[in-house]
């Protein structure tokens, strides 16, 4: 493909597969640096080297147990809930080192939001689920915090489905709408960037689908991570790709690259089914 | 690609294998309908342009056969990185044999047609660009079965031989045709003839080109020298 820059931008309004086939990198918004991590002894990640290109979707793929997970946790301080979990290194973001001590892992963890393989709704009213985290961060009043609940429904595409029963508890929704609801949570707090760890390896493909389009249009407003174990996922999904093996990252390239033609053999094979 | 290790999918593998063989297959019944076409209009062998023109149905469902089995790859196994450039291959040089193939059937007709002619001039020319497209073509299926880029750049930059030939044979060929106005309809045949083996040639370039892809996930680019000038040739009579 011959496309110059001037084409990139034609492309680029075009958006799906197009777009992310000619993916130029945007900038950084968030720079991994020399990140090793600890649980206990056990060093689970080793010399972590990574951007996170702005408004742009960064998958990462690999074995169990290669440490994307863990990356992802170290990325909104999960770890910091369990003693004896440490992270090394630098994880910067607006020139501040995240992973430093002193952070204010409220703020931070507002500003970095994530969503978890099961759903976990809170035990309370559709409405309520959203609001909680809003009220932790901010002071809205009655009409501003039902703007707030309807903007995030309606980003997380489940407004027209729940905006008649906003009051029923959220443990009657389906599984896709309850994964839905969680993303609508996480972005109620308007966060920079959205943590996505395996969302839809409990939901049947038309939820996975529904859950995908909503990752492409979030990409307009956030910063963008997802492990998954799909690689068909990462393909549809991610500008970028990261290949994760034993706490290393082997390869990283746009999604088109890594899924025509990686570099390494060790990606080739992992990505081919050929792995060991 | 056969240093990777097997897919952890057995049935898989062995459906890349089958389409291994099968891209073999159909590349060696077009290899022996290029030869029966050369043989016919060298050796003036009736027998061998009836065998050349009868394989033509026989390479085109090979080409369905190969199709259908890649389409059905692509949706039921959606192969990625080497995989996947692997079998989208399969499918250019199935496209490539076919077209081949026609024009080896296509030789072989006008063959038929030139022993009802006299041949009182030489055909060294033409039998020099036969063994060398007959080599390419033989070099670059096996390149394809092996999974050989060596082989097939070998290919890809031997083709400027057969197109410098084919230049030569133009300008003999209409040389010919104004010392005699007799010799038009054979030499217009032999020239139809030089230009389909010169297109056979272009096809096997095209499969080194796709093997190289495969096998690398780069490409060969455009530097490859382009020798057919003949659409530019002026040959005028000489005015004495």
């Amino acid at each position: 493909m011959s496309m110059t820059n001037e084409g990139a931008e034609t492309i680029s309004a075009m958006g799906g597969m197009e777009a992310r086939s000619h993916a130029v990198m945007n900038k950084s918004r968030i720079s991994i640096e020399s990140v090793d991590f600890f649980y206990g002894a056990s060093k689970a990640l080793k010399g972590i080297n990574l951007e996170l290109p702005e408004k742009q979707v960064t998958g990462m793929i690999g074995p169990s147990g290669c440490g994307k997970s863990t990356l992802l946790r170290v990325l909104n301080r999960m770890y910091d809930l369990y003693p004896g979990q440490r992270a090394e290194g630098r994880v910067m973001m607006d020139g501040q080192n995240i992973i430093a001590p002193g952070v204010d892992l409220n703020q931070l963890r507002s500003r970095v939001g994530m969503v978890f393989q099961k759903p976990t709704p809170f035990p309370m009213s559709i409405y309520d689920n959203i609001a909680f985290g809003v009220k932790l961060h901010e002071k809205l009043s009655k009409a501003q915090m039902d703007e707030r609940v309807e903007w995030s429904l309606t980003r997380a595409a489940l407004w027209g489905e729940v905006k008649d029963r906003l009051n029923a508890p959220a443990s009657g929704m389906s599984g896709g709408q309850q994964q839905r609801l969680c993303i609508a949570r996480t972005i109620a707090t308007r966060p920079e960037v959205i943590l996505l760890d395996e969302p839809t390896s409990a939901l049947d493909p038309i939820s996975t689908l529904k859950i995908e389009e909503l990752i492409d249009e979030l990409k307009s407003d956030f910063t963008i991570a997802i492990v998954t174990h799909n690689m068909q996922q990462a393909a549809r999904c991610a500008d970028q790709v990261a290949f994760f093996y034993l706490g290393e990252l082997v390869e990283v390239g746009t999604a088109t690259q890594m899924f025509t033609s990686p570099r390494e053999k060790r990606t080739q094979e992992y990505i081919t089914g050929r792995f060991g | 690609m056969a240093s990777d290790p097997e897919h952890i999918v057995k049935s898989f593998e062995n459906e890349l294998n089958k389409l291994r063989s099968m891209i073999a297959e159909m590349g060696g019944m077009v290899e022996h309908q290029v030869a029966d076409a050369c043989d016919a209009v060298i050796n003036r062998n009736a027998d061998s342009a009836t065998a050349a023109v009868s394989l033509d149905p026989k390479v085109d469902a090979a080409e369905h056969e190969i199709e259908q089995f890649v389409i059905r790859l692509l949706a039921l196994r959606q192969p990625m990185a080497g995989d996947l450039r692997q079998i989208v291959a399969a499918l250019k040089i199935t496209g490539d044999l076919e077209r081949i193939g026609d024009y080896a059937a296509n030789v072989a007709k006008r063959s038929v047609v030139l022993q009802q002619f006299p041949m009182p001039y030489t055909l060294s020319g033409l039998a020099h660009m036969t063994l060398l497209v007959q080599e390419n073509l033989k070099t670059v299926i096996d390149a394809a079965g092996e999974g050989d880029t060596e082989k097939a750049v070998e290919v890809w930059r031997s083709d400027e031989r057969v197109d410098d030939i084919y230049n030569a044979l133009f300008r003999e060929l209409i040389t010919y045709m104004m010392e005699d106005p007799r010799n038009i309809t054979p030499c217009t045949h032999l020239l139809f003839i030089a230009k389909n083996l010169e297109r056979i040639g272009d096809h096997a370039t095209n499969i080194a080109e796709t093997i190289y892809y495969a096998v690398t996930g780069e490409t060969l680019g455009n530097q490859r020298p382009k020798g057919d000038v003949s659409a530019y040739a002026v040959v005028r009579p000489s005015r004495d």
